[in-house]
Parts: C-alpha cells; structure tokens; sequence
C-alpha cells in the first residue's frame, strides 16, 4: 500500500533582496495508491510550489512539516533518489535537452528507476505500445527530449514518461494547460490507463474544472494563500466550475 | 558568478589586418600580447617557442601508413614544403626552421585508402619542434590522425594539401598532459572539387593555441571544420580559424563547441571568414557555442566575416556561450537519474554533432571516455 503523507508542510522561496518568502503555510495531504486527487486554486495559491517541493526542487525550502513515502522521509532523498522512490512529477513546462535523444533519455529513465536496464526487445515494444496510445509518432524517438515540440507534443510525452515508469505517486502539474481538445482527450486516456492499472497515487494540480470531466478525482481540494482551505468530493469541482475562486481568495486575505 | 564573456555580440575590434607572411622568423615581430593576434593568449609559458630557443630534443613521431602511402623525412628545400603553409607568427616560423626538415606524407592519385594514416606525436618534456607536409594526391580517399600525447613545449607545424577531387579525413586529437604547451599552425589547401572534413579535439595540455586555415586553389572545394575541446582548471586552449575563399563556388562550415570547468579555465576561439572579391558562390557558416560547466572558467568567442563581394551563395555566423542549466539537471534527475550521469548525458548530446563526425570508432570511444573522466572530476 503506496501512500504519500504530507504533514504541516511549510514552505519558502528566496526573493530577489528581500529574504525568504513564505508561499506554503502549512499543508496536509495524504495520498493512496489508486486514489486521485485533484488539487484546484488559483494563480498563486502555492499548487505548483507543492509539487515541485515533493519533487525536490532547490529553488524550495521545506522550513516545517514533512513528507514521508511509505513511512519514507522524501525530504532526506535527493531528487533523483525521490523518482527512484516512486515520485514522478509530470512539468508544467518541460524543458528542452538539446542532442539528447527520446529514446535515449527514456530508457536511461527507466534504468534509474526500475534499478536495472530493460530487457532490449521487450522495452522496444513496450515504448512502441505506450507511444501508439498517446499518439505519438514514432519518428519522435529519435528527436532531442522536448526540442522543438509542441505544447501538446511536451505534455504527451511528459505522460508517455508516466506510462513506462509507473510510479507510485504521480504529480501531473497543470498538465492540462495549453491542451486543445483532442490533445487533452488523448493526454487524459493516458492518464486514466496508468489509473486503471491500480498502483499509483494521482494528483492531479489544475486551475482549470476542464481536465476533470476526463480524469475523474475522488476527492477535490481547493488551495489559497498557501493552505488547503476547503475539500470535498467530484461535487466541489463542479461547485468551482460555477462559482470560482472568489470567496476562497477572499477568505485567505481575511485569514 | 561567472565570467561570461562574447556571446554573440559583434565582435569589438576590427577584423585583423594582413599578418607578415615569411619563412624568416625574424620577419615576425615578437608578440606583446596587445597584438589582435595575441590578446588572448598568455605569452609566458610560450615565451621559448617565441624566442626560437634550439630544441633540447625531439618529439617522437611515428607514422603507421597503410601500403603504396610514401613517408619519407624531406630538408626544408623540399617543394612539399611551404606549398600549403606560409607562417603568419614567430612561432611557426620557428616551428619549420628548428625542425631542420619536415615529415612528408604522400598518398598517391586515386588511392583509395581503407585504413587510416596514424601519426602519434608524443612529446618528451622537452622544447620541439616539428613540421608535417601531407599531399593527397588527385581523386584519392585518404584518412589522417594526428595523436598527440605526453608532454613538450612543442610548436608544430602541419600543412595539408587536398589535390583535386580528392577526399580527405583529418583528424588532430590534443590529449596531452596537464602541462604541455602546444603551439600549432595547421594549414590546409583545397584543389578543385576537393573535399576536406577536418576535427580537431583538444583535451589537454597547459596551454593548446591551433591556427586551423584553409584555402582554395580551386573552385568548388568543400571544407568542414569540426572541433570539440574541453578546458579544465588553469587550462588555455584556443582555436583560431581562418576560412580564405578566393575561389568561386567554394563552401566552408565551421563548428565548434567547448566545454568549460574550474577556476581560470579559459578557452578562445576565434573565427575569421575572409570572403575575396572574386570568390562569387562562396556558402559558408561558422557556429561556436560554449557551455559552461562551474564558475571561474571564462570563455571568449569571437566570429568574423569579411565579404568582398555582394553575390555570395549564403554568409553567416553564430556564437554562444551559456552555462549549464540547472533546470535540465533538474528534470533529468525527477526522472531518477543521477546528477552526475545527467550531466554526462547532457554534455554527451552537446558534444555529439561532433563526435559523429569523428568517423573512427576507436577514436571516438577514447575521447568519449575521456570527456566523461573530465565530467567525473566536474563532481555535484
């Protein structure tokens, strides 16, 4: 039983001459193999700050709190060792690996994380499969990771990553945003297989109700100012796609 | 933070002026280092080579040639000698007349070798001196490397001359030891229709300065110049290209990348493009990046084009120097891979447009393992 437990996590930024900012003040989360959560704010509310700060980005100091992996300490691992671990962030912008191939990267990935390198014949097949599923033209392989690629282009394979690592709890951080339609039909299948497979945790960091008629949540949390201030079933989503953030943001500059 | 410096901006000073072109070494004046020429390079650890000091020995040259190539020690009165190769500096006057003669190489018309010519120069600890004339003869297909290791204050001369139609392979590889001091002059003229494809690899050394140029004796001559270097702490390594198109419908490519690390590391690399009035036709493109491992470690890259004339096929040039992107080190190392075998991965890309070219697999090996050694040491 995979679960990602977040406890009082606080969290900061260092700013430009004025010191340490803080942007997460205090967030408890608890994630279950199988479950999906979605995590919904708005623009500033400290979601992308979550994620990256369970993925181990240097820019974030955890100040207080904790998060564990299965009784793990996440915050004693260093970023290659959290993936290995069984954390995958999916970016909201991935970047550019200039002369590194797809496929070379892919299967370094998989090395890492799986702790041995796949067999050659089965892998080939089972990146040729992930790819057809995603859409995703084979040509791609052999591009540099992420150059050149469409929005659209950056997103599927940031889940076709998802799909051959199978991790235990996945972050996907606005992986929705810059979708059209068909993109986001195809981006969200994807997700829903690794789902479907039963052994990852989902959270799900969207601004946008859209991605949920797709990627289906148990539970919806709603973050401002830094906290988790209201949580609830696939209802409360609904409720957002109605009423916006406005009376959360109002309630966070009143707290 | 570190010293980032000419990326891309247009270069400060003028395209340089004609240098003295002699065999006498006292035609050239002795280098201030506020000379266009010298202005990057520390003069000290050079300072025996500029003054022409007798050799206290030789460099230890060994030329493994495939049958029907001739290899042969020539005086300096010989006609190969200087066909390719006018010195532009002390240095490489020096470099041709304290070698008291030079190694010819002669690969005969319409060879076709399969092997490569392997010359292995390995340098003793000692001031040397050598000079290196290679003919390729007509339509022939011939591959040359030029290995050098140990260490010297070594000036070395190498001329190249591609005869026409013909196809040439050359490959010079520094990877000497921390305190070698090289100062190189490496010449190549192309006959009609020839083709070059030229590398040079430069890992080692205290101080590495290769004058790589090329001229045309015909129209249509084709000239890709690759390099790849990787500069350490304390080390200078610089490359100065000049591309001469005075022929018509001749075509140059340059491409250089460097990578840097530690303090007081230093590379240049300069690119000159002279384009003659007469040479209507020319296509030529020149690119230097640079990416910048730690900081203390400077890199200075300076493109140049003169054109002639207005009816060129394509002119251009590009230059950058950035450092490495904590941001890709990142997302690698989301996707469970180590700092250090990220970086390596990374580094490994940047550097593969030019490894690819490097043709011989054995040589590429040895200096992918070697650029991964370097990055080992880089450390996280």
């Amino acid at each position: 039983m995979s679960t990602l437990e977040i406890q009082n996590l606080h969290v900061t930024v260092e700013t430009d001459g004025e010191g340490p900012r803080e942007i997460l003040k205090g967030v408890d989360l608890t994630v279950r193999k199988g479950e999906t959560h979605a995590i919904m704010g708005p623009n500033g509310s400290g979601k992308s700050t979550l994620s990256y700060s369970i993925a181990g980005h240097p820019k974030y100091t955890v100040t207080e709190g904790s998060i564990t992996l299965d009784g793990e300490d996440v915050l004693a691992m260093s970023v290659d060792a959290r993936a290995r671990a069984g954390i995958f962030l999916a970016m909201q912008y991935p970047v550019e690996v200039p002369g590194v191939s797809v496929s070379n990267f892919l299967r370094t990935s998989a090395t890492a994380v799986r702790g041995e390198a796949p067999k050659l014949r089965l892998w080939i097949k089972e990146v040729k499969e992930a790819m057809k599923d995603l859409e995703v033209d084979p040509a791609f392989a052999e591009r540099g990771v992420n150059e050149g690629f469409s929005g659209g282009e950056k997103k599927r394979h940031e889940i076709l990553q998802m799909t051959l690592l199978k991790p235990k709890i996945a972050i996907l951080d606005e992986t929705d945003s810059g979708l059209d339609v068909d993109a986001l039909r195809v981006v969200s299948a994807g997700i829903n297989t690794v789902r479907a497979a039963g052994e990852t945790g989902t959270l799900l960091i969207t601004h946008y109700t859209r991605i949920l008629r797709y990627v289906q949540p148990e539970f919806v949390h709603v973050m401002a100012g830094g906290k988790i201030v209201d949580e609830g079933g696939p209802e409360l989503a609904a409720t957002l796609e109605e009423g916006g953030y406005d009376k959360y943001v109002k309630f966070s500059e009143a707290a | 933070m570190p010293v980032i410096d000419a990326t891309g901006r247009p270069p400060a000073v003028p395209a340089p002026s004609a240098p003295v072109r002699s065999r006498d070494p006292e035609a050239h004046p002795v280098p201030t280092g506020r000379e266009e020429a010298w202005r990057f390079t520390p003069l000290r650890p050079l300072k025996p080579l500029i003054a022409g000091q007798e050799p206290d020995g030789k460099i230890d040259i060994s030329v493994a040639a495939p049958e029907g190539v001739e290899v042969e020690f020539v005086d300096s009165g010989d006609p190969r000698v200087g066909r390719v190769l006018t010195p532009v500096d002390r240095v490489a006057a020096f470099a041709t007349v304290r070698a008291g003669g030079a190694v010819a190489v002669t690969v005969p018309a319409e060879a076709e070798l399969t092997e490569p010519v392997m010359v292995a120069l390995r340098g003793e600890g000692v001031v040397c001196y050598s000079h290196l004339a290679i003919e390729v003869g007509p339509f022939a297909r011939a591959t040359v490397v030029l290995d050098h290791t140990g260490t010297a204050k070594y000036a070395g001369n190498v001329e190249v001359y591609v005869g026409h139609g013909a196809s040439v392979t050359f490959v010079s590889l520094q990877d000497w030891d921390d305190d070698a001091v090289h100062a190189g002059a490496h010449a190549f003229s192309l006959g009609r229709d020839a083709k070059l494809r030229a590398t040079h690899i430069t890992l080692g050394g205290q101080l590495v300065r290769l004058n790589p140029t090329v001229d045309y004796r015909g129209p249509g001559g084709d000239a890709e110049l690759a390099g790849l270097f990787f500069t350490d702490a304390g080390q200078h390594q610089e490359h100065r290209l000049l591309v001469t198109h005075q022929e018509r419908n001749c075509r140059s490519r340059v491409t250089y990348k460097g990578a840097l690390r530690g303090a007081g590391a230093h590379s240049v690399w300069i690119g000159d493009v002279l384009i003659g009035a007469d040479a209507v036709g020319t296509d030529t493109y020149e690119i230097n990046r640079n990416l910048v491992l730690t900081d203390g470690a400077r890199a200075d890259s300076v493109p140049n084009l003169e054109i002639l004339t207005g009816e060129v096929a394509g002119a251009g040039h590009a230059s950058a120097t950035g450092r490495f992107d904590d941001e890709v080190l990142f997302y690698l190392m989301t996707r469970g891979i180590p700092a250090d075998e990220a970086r390596r991965l990374v580094v490994r890309g940047f550097f593969g447009e030019v490894l690819d070219r490097v043709g011989i697999e054995s040589l590429r090996a040895r200096v992918t393992a070697a650029v991964d050694a370097e990055l080992a040491a880089v450390g996280s």
